[in-house]
């Protein structure tokens, strides 16, 4: 106990949140800011749903000096990740919090869409339920905006509620110039050559919902814009090259607008 | 390996267990011993008769008995092949010719050969039969849509040519298409399965389950299609989220049930804040909801019957009022079928019975 003791006061547990999120298959977490953690506003109600809720939180903060058998400990430990991930789906949708995930979204930390079509997009984790033990962590494509299981099995094991239900629409209403361009392009089942007739009904109907649903959109003065579209209004610029630097260039500065507008 | 004692496993066998290779069926001598079955494929690859020979480990008339050491040295045989000059040996015996480097362009012709006739092989009829056997056991993996709730996909290509792009797998439930999660079969040509093979196998088999896998109300039907008519008044009932009335049991040539079960209302992710959705007048609103849409009544989706009910009322009085007398009825279904000569004629007997059952 004696040597445990002297171990937790090295830099082991001083540094609890670097080694949890660096520890294989939590590459989806950022780091939570000490500053979050500790104050108590950003925490309410949490101490219900922690078990050893004031342990977890020292373990978390590195305050941790307990005496504890390996068993507690083990305990402990399990609760301060659980305290953790929820703390961390409030987190993700501050400021600070979102300004992290959008690092980690632009560098594909959290795979790519599996959807030919979207050309692997990178994804964003979420949440179908915001209450624990409830449903698994998804990831959510934001350029066909569907949701998809982690194909790892590592990360399908991750309570959904650490990312929560609202993160990734947040990020894209603090972040709009992020949105993608949406397309329609599809796949087209076809035998010899032939477009499948059932396939393309429904193909045929989900065009005409969409085009409806453009109309109706445009009445109240929004338009929808799919990366089709945009291809011949801007017939002129065809180089590759300048277009996405340009994209990228519009992006950083939209981002940045992004953060002022929260700050006013 | 387990199967065969000493004797050495056939080429199909070791090129079908190769990692990477899972997709695969074992393509039957027999369907490559057909001429027939291979037609046009030897202007597609080079060396096309050795490469079918090593397929079906038929032992070059030129070879004796030097055939195994081949095999089994053929790593280092290529090696050593690369370094020395092209026409090295040419001129000796033909036999040691084809050891050297020559071996592993036929390596590859025989993949590239296997790829093709596996491609034709999988949409004949006991070709279509293997990969429902494998199918059935999940070798293809599930559909990592969260609304498919893991229904088994079935790989595919989007090109029938090869090297244009690697194999896709294709999810019935809601009709896209995925790349597969591992990465070893990022290697593997889309064309050795083809465009054609997805679709069809689901209109092989009409019967098959491919709705969400709770649901074992309708597992136990057999793969007939007469029994897909009598089953209707239990099938009609399956999404519970969308339970309009009077349902046909088959859409366009596909049951009801069995056509995109994934998508449609319920099945289609919303985004929410706290709860609350995101409105689609908002700019980073949803906007791809169509993809995933299908209509509550399926009927929406019968354009015959929606074309002959808009026009019958708009062009053809008599159409709607065919009980009333039987000259106008039978004049009217006559200059009707005028109109649509060709087609309505190759439909099936129950879409004709709506509009022309009292004419005949």
């Amino acid at each position: 106990m004696e040597d445990f003791n002297s171990e937790t006061d090295s830099d082991y547990t001083s540094y609890w949140r670097d080694w949890f999120i660096s520890s294989r298959g939590n590459e989806y977490f950022c780091e939570i800011d000490e500053d979050y953690l500790t104050d108590r506003f950003n925490l309410t109600g949490l101490n219900t749903e922690v078990a050893y809720y004031q342990y977890a939180l020292d373990l978390v903060t590195d305050v941790f000096d307990l005496d504890a058998d390996d068993d507690l400990r083990e305990q402990i430990e399990k609760s301060a990740r659980h305290l953790y991930g929820l703390v961390h789906a409030r987190y993700i949708v501050t400021t600070r919090g979102l300004a992290k995930m959008v690092e980690k979204y632009k560098r594909g930390d959290f795979g790519k869409c599996p959807r030919v079509m979207c050309d692997g997009h990178p994804l964003l984790p979420m949440g179908q339920h915001d209450v624990a033990n409830q449903s698994n962590v998804r990831l959510f494509c934001p350029k066909c905006e569907d949701i998809y299981n982690p194909k790892s099995s590592r990360h399908a094991s991750i309570d959904g509620a650490y990312f929560g239900t609202s993160f990734h629409s947040m990020l894209f209403q603090v972040y709009p110039s992020l949105v993608p361009e949406k397309s329609i392009r599809r796949y087209e089942p076809r035998i010899f050559g032939f477009k499948v007739h059932a396939s393309a009904a429904l193909a045929r109907w989900q065009d005409q919902f969409r085009e409806d649903q453009k109309a109706n959109l445009r009445e109240a003065g929004v338009e929808a814009k799919y990366a089709e579209d945009v291809s011949e209004d801007e017939e002129l610029e065809d180089d590759d090259e300048p277009v996405t630097e340009t994209k990228e260039e519009k992006v950083a500065g939209d981002a940045a607008s992004g953060r002022m507008d929260i700050g006013n | 390996m387990s199967s065969s004692e000493g004797a050495p496993e056939s080429w199909i066998s070791s090129f079908c267990s190769l990692m990477g290779h899972e997709f695969f069926a074992e393509v039957s001598e027999d369907f490559i011993e057909d001429d027939f079955n291979l037609t046009g494929l030897q202007s597609q690859v080079p060396m096309y008769k050795e490469a079918l020979e090593m397929i079906l480990d038929v032992e070059p008339e030129d070879d004796e008995d030097d055939e195994e050491e081949e095999e089994e040295e053929e790593d280092e045989d290529e090696i050593l092949g690369d370094e020395k000059p092209p026409g090295y040996r040419r001129a000796g015996a033909r036999t040691h010719a084809r050891v050297a480097s020559d071996l592993s362009v036929i390596e590859s012709s025989a993949e590239l050969l296997y790829g093709l006739i596996h491609q034709r092989y999988i949409t004949s009829r006991p070709g279509i039969q293997q990969m429902l056997e494998k199918y059935e056991m999940q070798h293809f993996g599930g559909c990592p849509r969260v609304y498919c709730n893991g229904c088994k996909v079935l790989p595919v290509g989007r090109s029938d040519t090869p090297g244009q792009e690697t194999v896709k797998l294709f999810c019935p439930s809601c009709q896209d298409l995925y790349t597969p999660p591992n990465s070893r079969f990022h290697s593997v040509d889309g064309a050795f399965f083809g465009t054609t093979f997805g679709c069809l196998f689901f209109m092989t088999f009409p019967d098959l389950d491919i709705g969400p896998r709770l649901d074992s109300s309708f597992s136990a039907l057999s793969p007939t299609r007469s029994s897909s008519l009598t089953s209707s008044s239990i099938n009609n009932q399956v999404a519970p989220d969308v339970p309009p009335p009077n349902q046909p049991a088959e859409i366009n040539g596909v049951r009801t049930v069995n056509f995109s079960p994934g998508l449609g209302p319920g099945r289609i992710y919303e985004s929410r804040i706290y709860g609350f959705r995101v409105s689609e007048r908002s700019r980073s609103g949803p906007r791809m909801k169509w993809l995933r849409m299908k209509p509550t009544d399926i009927r929406e989706l019968d354009e015959m019957a929606r074309y002959e009910a808009l026009h019958g009322e708009a062009d053809n009085d008599g159409d709607t009022e065919m009980g009333s007398g039987s000259g106008t009825t039978q004049s009217a279904a006559i200059a009707k079928r005028k109109k649509a000569p060709m087609r309505r004629r190759r439909y099936n007997p129950d879409q004709m019975s709506i509009n022309g059952a009292e004419a005949g």
